[in-house]
């Protein structure tokens, strides 16, 4: 039971992969409506954090809360998305075939999602309205009917971006949102996100140091499945474990 | 060479797709329901325009796998399941019919008894209880789409629900075509063994070898095709074809947009059934005969080439696939029987490694190749002016 | 002149009329008694010949076999249907001191089944002096068998008892009939007393029965497990690799088969006799190279066009398949005969009612052998770390130098040859025919699916559950109705663990 009104809390979690710990007794809280930015060296666990929120992964021991008090731990992955939870994945997870349109209004939070809505269904005006501004806010509204896999590196990230907003989750994680971008598509993003903080709660996992500085308030810093440091950026970059797990680790540029 | 024919991408999609039913539907629907018997009726016999009754009745069998191969497309070609069993669901429904004719030979079969020849063959005395109700017409119709249904939700459900997929879903599926074959083989089953069952005389009071009725078979299998083709045409176009093809190429990202896949892979495991237990339905009066050797593990990888020469994840590839393999094969096998497992065996590299988007991707390549050749041609004479 | 010719021709014919005797047939020389015995036995009067008959059989021996025989040439059909048996006897009482322990044994189960006492006797001094323990068993069986026939009581008694404790299932129609026989009516005492003991003595065979009949289920099982083993490992080991479900595995197993037949020929064309068993030996190389060569063409020439998609590659492999079969059906023709090498035809009787085939227990072994091979190759060798690296993460071997390419050709070679080997054991089994991939192609699949492909382990489990069930249930169900039954236990397996028993855990694509 959570008692600080937070959105998602994991005490104690561990996740064993026949032997080695790719989480080992983490806790982690992120409250309402905060933008939190995850950090940590390659393995660190940072991946397998998000996996385990959404189901993709079952831990062997802790527990996982979303909300006031729904355990996570043991539904399925689609349930869990129905709860309220999205997620934008490390390498850009769109449907190559379908159009820029269809994608987001595939993903379109509607009230029911079953085969048979969706075979009888049409949009309503409001519905295209929705879309048409989530085209708008990711800067793709010339490329509505454009085939999604012809797009650019930058562009299929902020297609995914989009279409994890139109599912209006509550709590949004986000893996690696700016990997191989440039400076410009690496700022506009950033604002993006910060726009987007103001009404969901948002985590984002990064390596790319410019872009935390640009976007966090609290950063959470793993290593070998554990939180090491948590704070401002100031502090975790001042952190001497910190300094010391990052030493000699440059910043790995994607893409 | 093979990696430019790989990249057929498409920039846009054309809006053409978007539309109503093509005009080439239209065509071969004229062609096929219109024109085609119009020439088995009218031209004199000996007429070279003249379209033989036998030339009909092998097209109403085509026909028939076409609209299997519709069902085969769906879950292939757009959710991207690879099933190896349809054979399974298309000899339901061939059996379920052909039991009902079976039982309206009545008293014209070789050993002039009320049971089937290989009843009385195998000495058995009494009609046995499930053979019962194919007496009737509308059973056996009811029957030859329902119980490939029921089957296929029941086997679909376990499957899709534990996350079985990709290669493992094939392979069982394969299985099943194989223990499929081997219980309609045993003789207690009393489906008529190896030798299935055959040599029907009538169907509803008409004569199946009188060419009337065989004709008339052929336009009822062209229209059940036609309104196939519709309905198959009608789910890729709703939203639902979208997330079809959604999971075909993104399954996680489906998860995470809020659907759950297991569902619509069963829907569409469920519509292919139903539509290969027409088909089969459909065959059987036309064939003649049906024997577990339609329905294993080699017939079931040969449907699934229909819909890889034709083109998978278009319809019309579906339909043109199936009429124009079996059509070579028809062709081949009478006159170089020899050569035919070389040849199918030949086809299956040959579409997988170097035309993956099959006939209908090569058609649309080539129109391409016209319309890019026509667009630098009236660049270059603008640029000339 | 007539006198001339005349006396001495009146000589000869006094001499001889006075030499025959009162019966009319010629006496030999000094007329020992079988001689004696032998003369009678063409008597036109039965009870004479049958009397005659049990002399020579009590006196006589095998050389005597040559002379029935032409006695038996110029008689009328009741003399000759009264000799065979006499002929059989002697011939039989000769094989029971023959070298050969087969053709001893053979000799004493003829005599049990010929219903003439007069065998036992000989039976009782062959097999006190019998060193080979199944010869000897079957000669006590003979020997007790021929007492039921007979009329001493006390006999019968006894021998009842000794085919109780010999658990002789050859025994138990004899015995049934004593059982009936006691329990009518009618019966005697000492029929009641024998039924009895018969009663008894059919229990102890039909517990034993039961029992011999479990562990042969379970050697079937065992060895259907072991082919199984062998087929599916070289089809594992590549689909963890590469998520290629090779479905010309089936193909591959039948150059390997047809490699074998090749060489048997070239033995038998070229090399001699004294040779021809090493043919089976030579194969083995043969059936892997041969397997592993064309594997790698495959490999180089369809498969590595299609990595990441799987399915594809099914298709592809499926159509190569084909026209393997094809091309094999047109060469070859439809069959062709592998002769096992004698060395291992033939088996081991383990106990009574249990006999395993020699060929069998070869290909447990063999299975054995493959499979610590290829742990020694995966988990011992440079090699195989590579591999292991590679099945695990593609990109990161890659990025350490790991020739992924050149990993995937080798290993997939490898399991073509394994794929060899697996046919080249099974020409011990079955005929070398087009078709011999495909009877267990789909149980090599179902195999690999329910084991997983992330430890040699689950392909072990996976063969030993498959093969077992498949032959534990084949008596109660029939072969085919148990592989539905397998095949359902198979899906809502996958229910439970959709990956297979023992799947690779951790992050990696879904196949």
């Amino acid at each position: 039971m959570s008692d600080h009104g937070s959105i998602i809390y994991l005490e104690g979690v561990v996740v064993d992969y026949d032997g080695f710990k790719a989480l080992n007794n983490l806790n982690f809280i992120v409250n309402y409506n905060e933008l939190r930015v995850v950090i940590g060296p390659n393995g660190a666990g940072k991946t397998t954090l998000l996996d385990v929120i959404c189901g993709k992964t079952r831990p062997v021991a802790g527990r996982v809360i979303f909300g006031k008090d729904q355990e996570l731990i043991g539904k399925r992955e689609d349930e869990i998305v129905k709860l309220g939870i999205g997620r934008k994945f490390q390498a850009p997870s769109i449907y190559a075939n379908l159009t820029v349109w269809d994608n987001l209004d595939l993903s379109l939070k509607r009230p029911s999602k079953g085969v048979f809505s969706t075979l009888l269904g049409t949009s309503t005006a409001e519905e295209r309205k929705k879309i048409t501004e989530t085209l708008v806010t990711i800067g793709l509204g010339d490329y509505a009917g454009m085939r999604a896999g012809s797009l650019s590196h930058g562009q299929k990230q902020w297609l995914e971006i989009g279409m994890v907003i139109l599912q209006d989750p509550s709590l949004l994680l986000v893996d690696e949102p700016v990997a191989g971008m440039t400076d410009k598509e690496t700022e506009q993003t950033g604002r993006l996100l910060q726009s987007l903080a103001e009404k969901h709660a948002i985590v984002v996992i990064e390596h790319d140091m410019e872009f935390v500085r640009q976007i966090a308030r609290i950063v959470t810093v793993l290593h070998e499945g554990t939180v090491i440091c948590e704070g401002t950026v100031e502090k975790v970059q001042s952190d001497a474990r910190v300094r010391e797990i990052y030493l000699g680790r440059q910043k790995v540029t994607h893409g | 060479m093979i990696r430019s024919l790989n990249m057929l991408s498409h920039n846009h999609i054309p809006s053409a797709s978007r539309a109503d039913v093509g005009l080439a539907f239209w065509i071969a629907g004229f062609v096929l329901l219109i024109l085609m018997p119009l020439l088995n009726v009218m031209p004199a016999e000996d007429s070279w325009i003249h379209l033989s009754d036998f030339s009909l009745n092998r097209f109403g069998k085509f026909l028939a796998f076409a609209i299997l191969a519709l069902g085969l497309d769906l879950i292939w070609g757009y959710t991207g399941v690879l099933s190896l069993g349809q054979g399974v669901f298309f000899g339901l429904g061939a059996y379920c019919m052909g039991m009902h004719l079976m039982l309206t030979i009545g008293n014209e079969s070789v050993y002039g008894s009320e049971l089937p020849d290989f009843m009385v063959w195998n000495q058995v005395k009494a009609l046995p209880l499930f053979w019962k109700p194919f007496y009737s017409f509308p059973v056996a119709i009811l029957g030859a789409i329902l119980v490939p249904t029921a089957f296929a939700l029941v086997f679909g459900f376990l499957a899709f629900r534990s996350r079985i997929r990709g290669v493992y879903f094939a392979i069982i599926t394969q299985a099943l075509a194989l223990v499929a074959w081997l219980v309609f083989n045993r003789n207690e089953t009393n489906l008529g063994g190896t030798n299935g069952l055959t040599d029907f005389k009538q169907l509803l009071g008409f004569r199946l070898s009188d060419p009337g009725t065989q004709r008339a078979l052929y336009v009822l299998t062209v229209l059940c095709l036609g309104g196939a083709y519709l309905l198959c045409l009608w789910i890729t176009r709703s939203r639902a074809g979208r997330v079809l093809i959604a999971v075909r190429d993104s399954e996680p990202r489906v998860v995470f947009s809020g659907y759950t896949p297991a569902n619509y892979k069963l829907f569409v495991f469920v519509v292919a059934a139903a539509l290969a237990g027409l088909a089969g339905m459909l065959y059987v009066p036309q064939v003649g005969i049906i024997t577990p050797a339609q329905i294993g593990v080699l017939p079931s990888l040969e449907m699934v080439i229909w819909v890889a020469v034709g083109g998978r994840g278009t319809l019309a590839g579906a339909v043109l696939g199936a009429v124009s393999v079996n059509l070579g094969r028809s062709l081949l096998t009478n006159y170089f029987p020899e050569l035919w497992p070389f040849i199918l065996g030949g086809l299956f590299v040959v579409v997988v490694l170097l035309f993956p988007d099959g006939l209908v991707g090569i058609m649309r390549h080539l129109k391409e190749r016209i319309q890019n050749m026509r667009v630098t041609a009236l660049s270059a004479e603008e640029g000339l002016r | 002149m007539l006198k001339r010719i005349g006396l001495p021709i009146l000589l000869a014919l006094g001499l001889s009329i006075g030499a025959a005797d009162a019966h009319g047939t010629v006496p030999p020389p000094p007329a020992s008694p079988l001689e004696q015995a032998l003369s009678q036995i063409t008597s036109g009067d039965e009870a004479v010949r049958d009397a005659a008959l049990r002399v020579v059989v009590e006196l006589g021996d095998s050389t005597l076999i040559s002379r029935l025989d032409d006695i038996r040439a110029n008689a009328d059909r009741p003399v000759r249907l009264a000799i065979k048996p006499v002929m059989d006897l002697l011939r039989n009482r000769a094989k029971l001191e023959s070298p050969d322990p087969d053709s001893r044994r053979s000799a004493a189960t003829d005599l049990g089944t010929s219903g003439k006492t007069v065998a036992i006797p000989w039976l009782d001094q062959a097999a006190a002096t019998e060193s080979n323990k199944w010869v000897r068993y079957t000669m006590r069986e003979s020997a007790a068998l021929l007492h039921l026939a007979g009329d001493d009581h006390s006999a019968k008694i006894s021998a009842v008892r000794t085919l109780g404790d010999l658990a002789s299932q050859n025994a138990v129609p004899a015995l049934q009939e004593f059982v009936t026989l006691g329990t009518a009516a009618e019966a005697t005492e000492a029929q009641q007393a024998l039924a009895k003991v018969a009663s008894v003595s059919i229990e102890r065979i039909e517990t034993w029965a039961a029992w011999s009949s479990a562990i042969e289920t379970i050697f079937r099982g065992v060895s259907l497990s072991s082919i199984l083993l062998i087929m599916s490992v070289g089809l594992a080991i590549v689909f963890g690799l590469m998520g290629v479900i090779n479905m010309a595995h089936g193909e591959l197993m039948m150059v390997g088969a047809y490699a074998t037949f090749i060489t048997q020929e070239l033995f038998k064309a070229f090399l001699p006799t004294a040779m021809f068993d090493y043919y089976f030996a030579a194969a083995m190389p043969m059936a892997f190279v041969v397997a592993a060569a064309c594997g790698m063409v495959l490999e180089v020439t369809v498969i590595r066009f299609l990595y990441g998609r799987p399915l594809e590659t099914m298709l592809a492999t499926w159509g190569i398949s084909l026209v393997l079969m094809q091309a094999a059906r047109v060469y070859f023709g439809d069959l062709t005969a592998v002769v096992a090498p004698s060395w291992l035809s033939g088996g081991v009787q383990v106990m009574v009612g249990v006999y395993l085939p020699n060929n069998r227990l070869f290909i447990i072994a063999l299975s054995f052998v493959c499979v610590l091979a290829i742990y020694a190759i995966l988990f011992r060798s440079g090699i195989g770390l590579r591999v292991r690296a590679v099945m695990q993460n593609r990109n990161m071997s890659a990025c350490l130098g790991i020739p992924t390419r050149k990993v995937d050709a080798y290993t997939f070679a490898f399991g073509s040859g394994l794929a060899g080997v697996a046919g080249w054991a099974l020409t011990l089994i079955g005929n070398v025919e087009p078709g011999l991939g495909q009877n267990y192609i789909v149980d090599s699949f179902m195999v690999v699916v329910t084991g997983g492909v992330g430890k040699l382990a689950g392909t072990i489990v996976a063969s030993l559950g498959i093969g077992g069930l498949n032959k534990l249930l084949e008596p109660s169900l029939g072969a085919v109705y148990g592989k539905v039954c397998i095949l359902m236990l198979v899906i809502l397996f996958l229910q439970w663990r959709p990956s297979g028993l023992f799947a690779i855990k951790g992050r990696h694509a879904d196949v």
